[in-house]
């Protein structure tokens, strides 16, 4: 079961390795990982996306490390979830309009053209991103890079409680 | 303001910690912190490894309480205290290690002596630095020992290098700690309080399954008091042993994998355990799926990662063991002290009939629980035990009568064969009044006992008490009991003469071969305050520690001696 994680950090040397160690060290594997700094100086925020059955032990155990803040939990459902990718299609001349027809449909930018690929930049939620990759495999993908997810909370409207800070 | 070194304001910032002790071994990389401290009013104690260094400190932490200082070079130094570090992590001691590295210039270049000490040792302490601002190291030394010694206490580890030692500052006052992700509980909440104060009440078979942490939190009198007002039987954890008198009659003694019969039942048995400072270790809780399976849980730690992990607590409480003691004393006022009468009578049945045992003949081998019913008589059971790992540390556990905290000290989570000689030293240093007796296996023994160098030269006078069966008496015991009897590398066989070593490391060295040669040769060791003893005790190779759960095996399944070893699988 994936769970997204927000993690406010201080941004100290190692403290990324803290995390990925802590998170290996107690047998929890990390889907996605995305990091940088907040609006608030001397802090980050990390956006871990982690594959474990339950999520208690695992935010225990990361709120112990000395340089961790603050945990978020991320409801899926409602939370804003982005990922940006970058990929190369193999697209020799004559098949060109199809994969930019496609690319249209999905808002994927073209960003560099050569003679037998090109290569689109998509940002969006990764249902969408996999959508995409799963139209475009056939024409064979030569390159792929993801950013890993980051993620926000939505402003609480009518339902709270689906964030839970842990403590 | 006058220019200091950096080295200058370390010891300079352990002064103002009030530390009066550092154990620890030079070298290249640490020299510059070495040059103040010669001249600072801290003793340093030569320890012959850092790694007896490391539990030097750990002993004086547990015997005082107080944050032990452990320092070494970089490299090898610092890769020699891990597992120090991995054990005081494991059993919640505070200590500070302080480590030289190479100039920063030369980090990450495989340097001389150069390791990744931080990286290292991240999973093996509680938090650690690494300094690359002379001007930092005030308050980094702040932190540190607020750090390992607030909440779970634990090992704090700062790398220091050796051109951040030199580099000159003048003297930063630390300010006020400010760690924003670091804010221990104290006070438990007073909803949860009142929760578990009213399952007391209701519970007909309650248990007080406590342990370090009753001991870390100073809260013995408290538990006292507590099991006295509710009249709930208490079992303390190889962690715990001395936070609750064993004389007392609502003792029940050590549970768990080698606890007594009473203990292992009692939870088995009860509708409620009242756990504090305890975290359902395997060693206590045999297979999990069927540990005291009737029973409700109010779980209380310092450390909510430890509440839910292994079994999930109906009446969750985080905060200071010896706060929430307080808090539950005040929440049950105005209720009586039940008499629990049929349950407690149940358990003074099992006391009578299933008693911890083993068989002295007076005409053969040494039995090693003898011994420790033999020092226990002689000194009246005023001393500080200190154990290694194995047997001998199962034995002196099941066999003194703990009557105070701090005065046992051993390796529980880790299990770190040769712990006992330099925790000794560490505790004797701490507590330069009380009897010090360590009480080693010689598998144990071999593992550190160059320190003894270090006790006989520093003028620390310990007892170490050697068991010698010839074996890695646990290993064999195992493999008698689970591997068909095959001994594999599991005995020693050597023929060393413990009392030669100890004269010649400069202790006085005693030997006892037969039963009636123990109790002198006790009293002798006694006697000798001028130097460190070291009794060799020529013990039955052939015993075994019980009662025992097999590894993995149900609570329900109690081995109670070795004519009861039909019941294996």
């Amino acid at each position: 079961m994936k769970h997204t994680l927000s993690v406010l950090v201080e941004d100290r040397p190692g403290v990324l390795a803290r995390v990925a160690s802590l998170l290996a060290r107690r047998g929890f594997n990390i889907h996605s990982l995305a990091v940088g700094p907040t609006a608030e100086p001397g802090m980050s925020r990390m956006t871990i996306v982690v594959d474990a059955p339950e999520l208690e032990q695992v935010k225990k155990q990361l709120h112990k490390l000395v340089n961790v803040v603050r945990i978020t939990e991320l409801d899926p459902a409602t939370a804003l979830e982005r990922e940006i990718m970058l990929v190369r299609v193999a697209a020799p001349a004559g098949r060109r309009g199809e994969v930019l027809e496609i690319a249209s449909i999905f808002k994927a930018t073209a960003v560099d053209v050569g003679p037998s690929s090109m290569c689109f930049q998509i940002s969006g939620t990764p249902a969408k991103i996999n959508d995409f990759l799963d139209l475009i495999r056939p024409y064979g993908i030569v390159d792929l890079v993801k950013s890993g997810r980051i993620a926000m909370a939505r402003e609480q409207k009518t339902k709270p409680g689906r964030l839970r800070a842990v403590n | 303001m006058s220019t200091i070194t950096g080295a200058q304001a370390l010891i300079t910032a352990l002064e103002h910690e009030g530390v009066d002790v550092v154990f620890g071994v030079p070298g290249g990389a640490i020299l510059p912190a070495y040059d103040p401290l010669h001249d600072s009013p801290i003793r340093h104690i030569l320890a012959r490894h850092e790694q007896g260094a490391g539990h030097m400190a750990e002993g004086y932490a547990w015997a005082t309480g107080r944050v032990g200082v452990a320092m070494a070079t970089s490299g090898p130094g610092a890769t020699n205290l891990v597992t120090p570090l991995a054990d005081a992590l494991m059993d919640s001691v505070p200590i500070v290690a302080i480590t030289g590295q190479v100039p920063t210039s030369s980090v990450g270049n495989d340097a001389f002596q150069e390791a990744y000490t931080t990286g290292i040792t991240m999973p093996a302490t509680k938090h650690n630095y690494f300094v690359t601002d002379v001007d930092e190291i005030p308050q980094v030394v702040r932190e540190a020992f607020h750090i390992a010694s607030t909440g779970r206490p634990g090992p704090v580890l700062i790398d220091l290098p050796k051109n951040v030692l030199t580099a000159t500052t003048t003297w930063h006052e630390p300010g006020e700690i400010s760690l924003a992700g670091y804010k221990p509980t104290v006070d438990g909440h007073p909803r949860r309080v009142k929760e578990a104060v009213d399952l007391i009440a209701e519970a007909q078979r309650p248990v007080l399954y406590v342990g370090g942490g009753i001991i870390k939190a100073n809260a013995s009198a408290e538990l006292r008091r507590f099991a006295e007002l509710v009249n709930v039987p208490v079992t303390t954890t190889l962690m715990g042993r001395g936070a609750f008198p064993d004389d007392h009659r609502l003792s029940l003694g050590m549970p768990g994998m080698h606890g007594t019969y009473t203990a292992i039942t009692a939870l088995q048995k009860a509708d409620l355990l009242i756990a504090i400072g305890v975290r359902f270790d395997d060693r206590v809780t045999g297979k999990v799926d069927t540990f005291a399976p009737h029973a409700k849980v109010i779980h209380v730690d310092v450390d909510p990662a430890e509440i839910g992990k292994v079994r999930t607590a109906d009446v969750p409480i985080v905060g200071d063991a010896r706060r929430i003691l307080t808090q539950l004393i005040e929440a049950w006022a105005g209720r009586e002290t039940p008499d629990r009468h049929p349950w407690l009578d149940t358990i003074a049945a099992w006391k009578r009939d299933y008693p911890l045992r083993y068989d002295q003949q007076p005409d053969g081998p040494i039995k090693p629980q003898f011994v420790i019913e033999e020092l226990y008589r002689l000194t009246d059971g005023d001393a500080t035990l200190v154990a290694g790992v194995g047997q001998h540390q199962m034995w002196a556990s099941q066999f003194w009568r703990f009557s105070d905290p701090r005065r046992w000290i051993n390796s529980g989570g880790l299990g770190t064969m040769g712990f006992a000689i330099p925790a000794a030293i560490g505790a004797k240093v701490g507590r330069p009044d009380d009897l010090v007796y360590a009480i080693d296996g010689d598998g144990s023994f071999q593992m550190t006992l160059q320190e003894l160098i270090t006790a006989a030269s520093e003028g620390i006078p310990v007892k170490v008490a050697v068991f010698n069966n010839r074996s890695y008496g646990m290993v064999t015991q195992w493999q008698k009991l689970f591997y068909g009897g095959k001994l594999s590398a599991s005995v020693l066989g050597d023929d060393v003469d413990y009392v030669k070593i100890a004269e010649g490391l400069g202790c006085a060295g005693l030997r006892a071969e037969t039963p009636d040669e123990v109790a002198p040769t006790l009293e002798k060791s006694l006697a000798i305050d001028d130097r460190p003893v070291v009794v060799e005790l020529v013990v039955d190779p052939d015993e075994m520690v019980f009662p025992m759960v097999p590894a993995g095996a149900s609570n329900d399944e109690v081995i109670l001696g070795p004519d009861d070893l039909g019941s294996l699988p």
